[in-house]
């Protein structure tokens, strides 16, 4: 589905304009560089006795070949100034959230953790009522735990406080 | 024949033992709310869902996770009818036309040629799935490792060819995809590769993660922030019934779209979105009122909607017959057959047969589930969209971080899916097809061995690759794919993508 927090691709004329094909590709190929460097501890063989290096040598020459590709053809891509990033402040908060439940999740338990994480989007960053903040905060914790660890026997994590 | 016939009768003894149809059932009802949802494809759902099927029989769980993606298809059509959000990617087509209708008045019946147009379809792509899976699976009992390079390579430019992008974006996605697959130790000599210390790494990434982080997170940082609940319009009974016209107008775009989508879904890539795309082109260019299409035009609904219920059928074909996913839904089916300790292959079909069967009548059952669900519970489900979104991205949120961390018992994948989630949003800001990654990612162990499987038997000799004929024929076509395609791309024309509009579908 289209992004709906995406600006309209410019179709302005080329030149002169950082364009977001270009730098996609230029990263991409620099990503590859970063990875055929790092294969240089392990051993490449030879092309009829191929080592554990060779193919992912040889996947990021196609990887660099490839991105150079997108950014040789990506003159007429969107202008990275007509990006938007209307949803950036939201979203890097809920990554907070997501890395302090990958963080807290064995420590905490699960239950802690997501308790935590809801009252802190809902409650913090959506502002919503604090009696619906709890109902969903618990709903969610503890529900899903009794759902999941119980009914489901799918173990989750209790952590040090028991919890 | 009568082998086919005996072995559906054996499908549906165990489609319709009360444990397996309750859970083909709650299948149904969970896709149908996951399409419903925008956001939530078939594909996040899936993998968000996955550790639902931990304690079920592998049967059971097959069962479930298919219901779950053809009840995302189903549902995803009723958002994009009534209130132009598309609940998946394959129902954008369906939102022009079908949204069309809705504000002439015609919500019911674009809902009932959508729902009645997806259970044609969806039957007679699976009575093709019957009928053509067994003897391809015989047919791939002759490839050794040369034939499935050929085969995997020529899946990964077809991928190319028909993606919904520009290829050569698509492309890069899929060989960062075969990068990932790289990760961890490797299969012949046991090195430990970009593991960087970390052990939970020497098992490779797993695709639950990568998957619920490219499609679920993303999507969420994608649109946080939104919160207004959208109006919906939630049609009667007595108003879905199309008019005569409508249905004489729906037929033959129904089979259409119905033979098209299989077709397409058997060939790697997003089948679903790309058959959608596909028939609602063709549509447009036959109808003898192509003025129509984006008033309300009916075949700019039946037509889409028939396809991509028929691709996500198509999709199984592959996976069924030669153990090879066509796309990243079938790829985490197959990742959720193997968690239950099931092979994926050309002889699951005969080591299986119930398992296999039972997966094929369980949807012929979720079919009539699904279209007895979608019509007259239509109001209920449309209701899942008066929450407010500050609620429900949390709770998808919680069932992201759940469902990755239940299949390994790991935090290692959370920090993964962390990851994923934030490189999947960076490049759909940037216009590139993220399904790709999680394709190259399962397809990469299997091309990897069987390349270096073919080298051993030749000692050395790449020659191998061409002198059996299946690989030699799969080789072949690769060429002239890329031959065809790679023209056009670098001479910035399209050829007949750019003609479809497949081109300008992500760029």
């Amino acid at each position: 589905m289209g992004d709906p927090t995406q600006a309209e691709p410019s179709r302005a004329a080329p030149g002169g304009t950082w364009r977001s094909d270009r730098i996609a590709g230029a990263g991409l190929a620099l990503f590859a560089a970063v990875v055929a460097w790092q294969t240089r501890t392990l051993p490449i063989g030879t092309l009829s006795n191929p080592g554990p290096g060779y193919m992912p040598l040889v996947l990021a020459a196609v990887l660099a070949a490839l991105g150079l590709l997108v950014a040789w053809r990506g003159g007429e891509s969107i202008a990275l100034r007509d990006l938007r990033w209307p949803e950036l402040g939201h979203a890097v908060k809920i990554l907070g959230s997501c890395a302090f439940a990958a963080a807290a999740f064995e420590p905490l338990g699960f239950r802690l953790t997501v308790l935590a994480v809801s009252i802190f989007l809902i409650g913090v960053i959506e502002r919503r009522p604090p009696l619906a903040v709890a109902l969903v905060s618990f709903a969610l914790s503890f529900g899903t735990f009794y759902l999941f660890n119980d009914l489901l026997k799918t173990p989750l994590p209790v952590g040090v406080l028991g919890i | 024949m009568l082998d086919t016939l005996h072995n559906l009768a054996l499908g549906f003894s165990v489609a319709l033992q009360p444990t397996v149809f309750l859970y083909a059932v709650l299948g149904c009802v969970v896709g149908t709310i996951v399409g419903v949802l925008p956001g939530l494809g078939p594909l996040a759902g899936i993998s968000l869902l996955l550790p639902l099927s931990f304690g079920l029989s592998p049967t059971t769980a097959i069962v479930l996770l298919a219901g779950i993606y053809y009840g995302a298809m189903y549902g995803g059509s009723t958002t994009s009818i009534l209130m132009r959000i598309p609940g998946e990617a394959a129902s954008v087509m369906t939102c022009i036309d079908g949204y069309a209708m809705t504000q002439k008045g015609r919500a019911g019946p674009a809902l009932a040629i959508a729902a009645i147009g997806s259970f044609v379809a969806g039957t007679l792509s699976l009575v093709a799935l019957m009928l053509l899976a067994p003897p391809l699976a015989s047919f791939a009992l002759r490839f050794g490792p040369p034939e499935y390079v050929g085969l995997l390579l020529l899946g990964l430019i077809v991928l190319g060819y028909m993606s919904s992008g520009s290829m050569p974006k698509t492309l890069a996605m899929a060989a960062f995809g075969l990068l990932l697959g790289t990760i961890g130790v490797d299969a012949m000599s046991g090195f430990f590769r970009f593991t960087f210390g970390v052990f939970e790494l020497a098992d490779g990434i797993g695709i639950v993660p990568v998957a619920v982080g490219l499609f679920g997170l993303s999507e969420i940082l994608l649109t946080a922030g939104q919160d207004t609940p959208p109006q919906v319009q939630k049609p009667t009974l007595r108003e879905l019934i199309p008019s005569r016209r409508e249905i004489a107008e729906s037929v033959w775009p129904c089979l259409r779209g119905g033979v098209l989508g299989f077709i397409i879904g058997i060939i790697p890539g997003s089948a679903h979105i790309i058959s959608s795309f596909v028939s609602y082109g063709v549509e447009r260019r036959i109808s003898k009122h192509p003025e129509e299409f984006g008033k309300g035009a009916v075949a700019g609904v039946a037509g889409p909607e028939s396809a991509n219920n028929a691709a996500a059928c198509g999709a199984f074909v592959p996976m069924l017959a030669l153990g090879v996913p066509s796309g990243p839904i079938p790829a985490v089916m197959m990742a959720a057959l193997m968690i239950h300790g099931v092979a994926p292959g050309p002889l699951l079909m005969e080591q299986q047969p119930a398992l296999v069967w039972g997966f094929i009548a369980s949807m012929y059952v979720g079919n009539i589930v699904l279209l007895i669900l979608n019509l007259p519970l239509v109001g209920v489900f449309v209701n899942i969209l008066r929450i407010p979104y500050a609620y429900l991205y949390p709770a998808i949120l919680v069932f992201c971080v759940l469902g990755v961390y239940a299949v390994n018992s790991s935090v290692v994948d959370v920090w993964i899916m962390l990851v994923m989630g934030v490189v999947g949003y960076v490049l759909r800001k940037l216009h590139f097809d993220v399904a790709p990654i999680v394709l190259g990612l399962i397809l990469s162990p299997m091309l990897e061995l069987s390349l270096r499987q073919s080298l051993a038997m030749s000692a050395g000799s790449y020659a191998i690759l061409v002198e059996r004929p299946i690989a030699a024929t799969m080789f072949g076509a690769v060429i002239l794919l890329l031959a065809v395609s790679l023209g056009p791309s670098l001479t910035r024309g399209g050829g007949w993508r750019r003609l479809v509009g497949l081109d300008e579908a992500v760029d």
